[in-house]
């Protein structure tokens, strides 16, 4: 009866993958053309930017939540212009997950997909050019086909980093059932409660996911890349 | 005709050497360019393309200034639209023989054409990593004819061909070039293998 309890309390998984899909499919938008322009030349202002997404690789998780924390309070500055002007709160809400996501995954997106565009010979972006094709016609038709093992393992990543987040997603997220308890925080919940059984059931799901995903990008990529996660 | 006065500097293994190139390509001329490694043979067709850009000079095509370093004219390569066959063909790994083609043009009856005189009609539905070097070479030329542009510039075009190809595909396109009344620049190590293709030539030192 016990363990039947632990299988129908399903919603921080069901919210850990939709916001591992809403952050994914957002960095996806977003990464793809900050990483095209990113691979082209390097400027100093470039350098800072690239410093700057690069920085939840090596910052503590809590640090980035922390500092997200205060700048979105609605008590303050822009988390109190988007609340009065919006109505749009992103300190303990669904919307400050994501946020949060997107900030801490950005350098799993962006990464692979900079690195692969700027491995591409320039000289293919030439000859689309020469064609008549216009930068963006050739992104589209010439360039991204060419990386797309690199670009499934930047969206597997993403969407795994994101599955596996904790400290970032708690710190601006809160624990709160239902809205922000996606399943890193309901194993840590669990065990805090000395429940291991629930948290067996919540880190048998999460790992499965990982682990399939994982094996999928290296089956995927084994004949096309040196190394299945490059 | 194109008139060409251009300098850029070059990095070489002893310090830095200098560009210059100053001469009038007749339209429907088709000149060969030869001199030694290094000297600048591709980085002056790329700057004609407008893959890159010199320190200083003018490309004026047909009366139309391409670039201009004084007034900071610049026709991006999109717009000047030069045919390029490349060094290393530079061919899209994710398309066909046909697709390459078609991306290049919508023109079907032409697009037939041209895989008839590279002979790669059979080849059509293959990727570059299923040709051979003389295919993929083949292939490079037709895409850049695709576009049946008014200045076609070829830089090592027949290295993987074998004689009796070469022969055969250099006499066809002769004829395409003369019905185009395209201008063509050629690179080449060897000044002989373009069995008298050439009008005019072009040492670059």
């Amino acid at each position: 009866m016990q363990q039947r309890k632990y299988l129908m309390d399903l919603t921080p998984i069901w919210l850990t993958l939709k916001l591992a899909c809403i952050a994914t499919m957002l960095l996806l938008i977003i990464g793809l053309p900050v990483a095209w322009w990113l691979s082209k030349g390097r400027s100093v202002f470039k350098i800072i930017l690239e410093a700057i997404i690069t920085m939840p690789l090596v910052l503590p998780p809590s640090v980035l939540g922390f500092y997200l924390l205060i700048a979105f309070s609605p008590q303050h500055g822009i988390g109190k212009w988007l609340h009065q002007t919006f109505n749009i709160q992103f300190v303990f809400s669904f919307q400050g997950l994501v946020l949060a996501s997107v900030i801490y995954s950005m350098p799993f997106m962006i990464g692979p997909i900079k690195s692969a565009l700027q491995q591409l010979p320039i000289a293919l972006s030439q000859a689309s050019y020469s064609l008549g094709k216009t930068k963006r016609q050739t992104f589209i038709h010439v360039l991204l086909p060419n990386i797309k093992p690199s670009l499934l393992t930047a969206i597997v990543l993403t969407f795994a980093h994101t599955l596996g987040e904790f400290g970032v997603v708690l710190m601006i997220g809160g624990n709160i059932p239902n809205v922000t308890r996606v399943a890193s925080i309901a194993v840590y919940d669990s065990v805090e409660e000395m429940d291991y059984a629930a948290a067996n059931v919540y880190s048998l799901i999460l790992f499965s996911i990982t682990f399939v995903m994982v094996i999928a990008v290296f089956v995927f990529n084994k004949y096309r890349l040196k190394s299945p996660l490059e | 005709m194109i008139s060409v006065d251009i300098e850029k500097k070059l990095k070489a293994y002893h310090g830095q050497q200098v560009l210059k190139v100053v001469q009038k390509f007749p339209a429907g001329s088709i000149t060969q360019i030869y001199g030694p490694s290094g000297a600048g043979k591709t980085t002056f067709l790329k700057i004609l393309a407008g893959f890159i850009q010199p320190e200083k000079g003018i490309i004026i095509v047909d009366g139309i200034p391409w670039l201009d370093t004084g007034t900071k004219i610049f026709i991006p390569p999109q717009k000047r639209m030069a045919g390029f066959v490349f060094q290393n063909y530079a061919l899209f790994p994710n398309m066909t023989v046909q697709q390459h083609l078609e991306y290049a043009t919508n023109d079907i009856a032409w697009i037939e054409k041209l895989l008839f005189v590279g002979k790669l009609e059979t080849f059509a539905k293959h990727k570059p990593e299923y040709l051979s070097g003389g295919q993929q070479q083949r292939l490079a030329i037709l895409r850049a004819l695709a576009i049946k542009p008014k200045l076609l510039l070829m830089d090592e075009p027949f290295s993987a061909l074998d004689p009796e190809m070469k022969s055969v595909l250099i006499k066809e396109l002769k004829v395409i070039f003369d019905e185009l009344g395209t201008t063509v620049l050629i690179v080449t190590h060897h000044p002989h293998e373009l069995d008298g293709l050439a009008n005019q030539e072009l040492i670059i030192t």
